[in-house]
């Protein structure tokens, strides 16, 4: 179980390998609360992040999770569901 | 065509420099620009040369998270249309977003990043594509990226037509001034030094098997033999000429006076190629006679065919040795998509200066006919040009270009 929890170091790096950072997307701050949009990072971004996200864990994120889950701290929350669901189903 | 297009920023990335100057100069010295392909290996294959851009960082032009999703030839279209419209000086924010658009030129659209996606298809990655992968390889690619980073919500369109299209989309983004558009980002950037694009590519039989970089691209020359492919391209800033005077446009590079595509007839038909036709009506929509031409920058296919048809074209319209021609591309390759967009930038280049580069290399067979600039480049009052372009598969543009007032 504590092997598959996603952090929010998770989700930054993932981030950073999938869709990059540039200066209006700063990652090194306090960003748990911050709307992606507001990161730098469109829908494609976060599709592209979601894939990454399901290939590393092996799980399924529906389109919901991404397009509902719109700040950092939503998106982990999310997954840990998922990753629970996983481990307990 | 009406007087109303004008050119008004230029934008080059071609193996012979990355911005005006450096092209330029190069392209006036005639440097030899053509090398062994180093952007991937090319050992397998007959043909093994290229003319490739050296030294683009496309993180030194664009944001890490662009880089991310797009083909080489879209980062390099991108870094030019930059060029482009820096250099007309123009303020975007001045010209209402639905009156500017972009027209780009396409052969088949992001090869490298197409082929490195699919590779993941049968590697240990389990067959998942990358979310970018469903649209860096698009043909469009190029004129959506540029529409999306500068804000283009005007007319917009991506023309296919091999070589020929990258004069297509010049006389494209004429018309749509002519249609009311104020400013259209135009022309073609390509990057076909991949292994999936190089295969494309062999299967014309096209290309050039010669070794010896400055003898492997000799169009007009006994000795051609096909050509070399090249990387690059360049995009104009277009604007309606009333629009540009009216807010103090510091270069009008020059006119676009006139355009006309054709096809070719079936193969085996007998009738003649429809490349004199097409410069006949390019010339009509000037409203110019051959006469009035100054230069005229060659296709240059580079196969004794080719350059024969070519040569027949230009001595039917201009009469024996009736007009200077020159083939500059001989040092860089032939750019795709972005081959044509690149000679109209050393049209007008040519125009500002009143120097035509020479086609380098180059002893052209005689029987041609054509007065071919080769050596040095020539001096001489450059009014009006005419481009000529050809793609595999029977494609045919003409470009007129005039020096304003």
């Amino acid at each position: 179980m504590s092997e598959h929890h996603f952090t929010i170091d998770d989700l930054k790096r993932i981030l950073f390998e999938g869709a990059g950072a540039d200066e209006s997307a700063a990652l090194g701050g306090d960003i748990l609360d911050t709307d992606f949009e507001n990161l730098g990072y469109d829908s494609l971004a976060l599709l592209e992040t979601g894939g990454r996200i399901e290939r590393e864990y092996g799980i399924t994120l529906d389109d919901e999770v991404l397009n509902d889950n719109r700040t950092p701290r939503a998106l982990v929350e999310a997954v840990n569901d998922n990753l629970r669901r996983v481990a307990g189903g | 065509m009406s007087a109303g297009a004008v050119i008004t920023g230029i934008g080059v990335l071609a193996p012979s420099g990355t911005g005006v100057k450096e092209f330029w100069d190069t392209t006036l010295i005639g440097k030899n620009m053509i090398g062994p392909v180093t952007r991937f290996d090319a050992s397998a294959h007959q043909a093994r040369l290229a003319g490739e851009i050296r030294g683009f960082d496309p993180a030194e032009h664009l944001p890490v998270r662009l880089v991310r999703q797009t083909d080489r030839m879209t980062q390099l279209a991108l870094a030019a249309a930059d060029q482009a419209l820096a250099d007309s000086g123009v303020r975007l924010e001045t010209v209402p977003a639905h009156q500017r658009g972009v027209v780009t030129a396409v052969a088949s659209g992001g090869s490298e990043f197409a082929q490195n996606e699919l590779r993941k298809m049968g590697g240990a990655g389990g067959g998942h594509l990358s979310a970018y992968a469903s649209f860096a390889w698009f043909p469009a690619v190029n004129s959506g990226q540029i529409s999306v980073r500068n804000d283009l919500r005007g007319p917009a369109g991506a023309l296919a037509g091999d070589h020929a299209a990258g004069l297509d989309a010049l006389g494209q983004a004429g018309r749509r001034i002519r249609g009311g558009a104020r400013l259209i980002v135009a022309g073609g950037v390509d990057a076909p030094v991949c292994s999936w694009a190089w295969a494309a590519h062999l299967s014309t039989g096209l290309l050039s098997t010669g070794r010896d970089p400055e003898r492997a691209y000799l169009p007009f020359d006994a000795a051609a033999r096909g050509h070399v492919l090249g990387e690059g391209g360049a995009l104009m800033t277009v604007e309606d000429e009333t629009a540009a005077r009216a807010r103090g446009a510091h270069t009008l590079y020059g006119r676009i006076a006139g355009h006309a595509s054709t096809l070719d007839p079936r193969p085996g038909s007998g009738r003649e190629p429809g490349l004199r036709r097409a410069a006949a009506l390019a010339l009509a929509d000037a409203g110019c006679r051959p006469a009035d031409v100054d230069v005229v920058f060659a296709d240059a296919a580079g196969t004794p065919r080719a350059d024969r048809e070519e040569a027949e074209a230009i001595t039917r319209l201009f009469g024996l040795r009736g007009v200077p021609v020159t083939a500059p591309k001989a040092a860089i390759g032939r750019l795709s998509s972005g081959g044509a967009p690149v000679d109209v930038v050393t049209a007008l280049l040519a125009m500002r200066d009143g120097r035509i580069p020479a086609t380098p290399q180059v002893e052209p067979v005689l029987t041609y006919g054509l007065d071919l600039v080769t050596g040095r480049s020539r001096t001489a009052s450059v009014r009006t040009a005419l481009v000529l372009a050809r793609g595999h598969g029977g494609f045919n543009a003409a470009l007129v270009l005039r020096a304003v007032d």
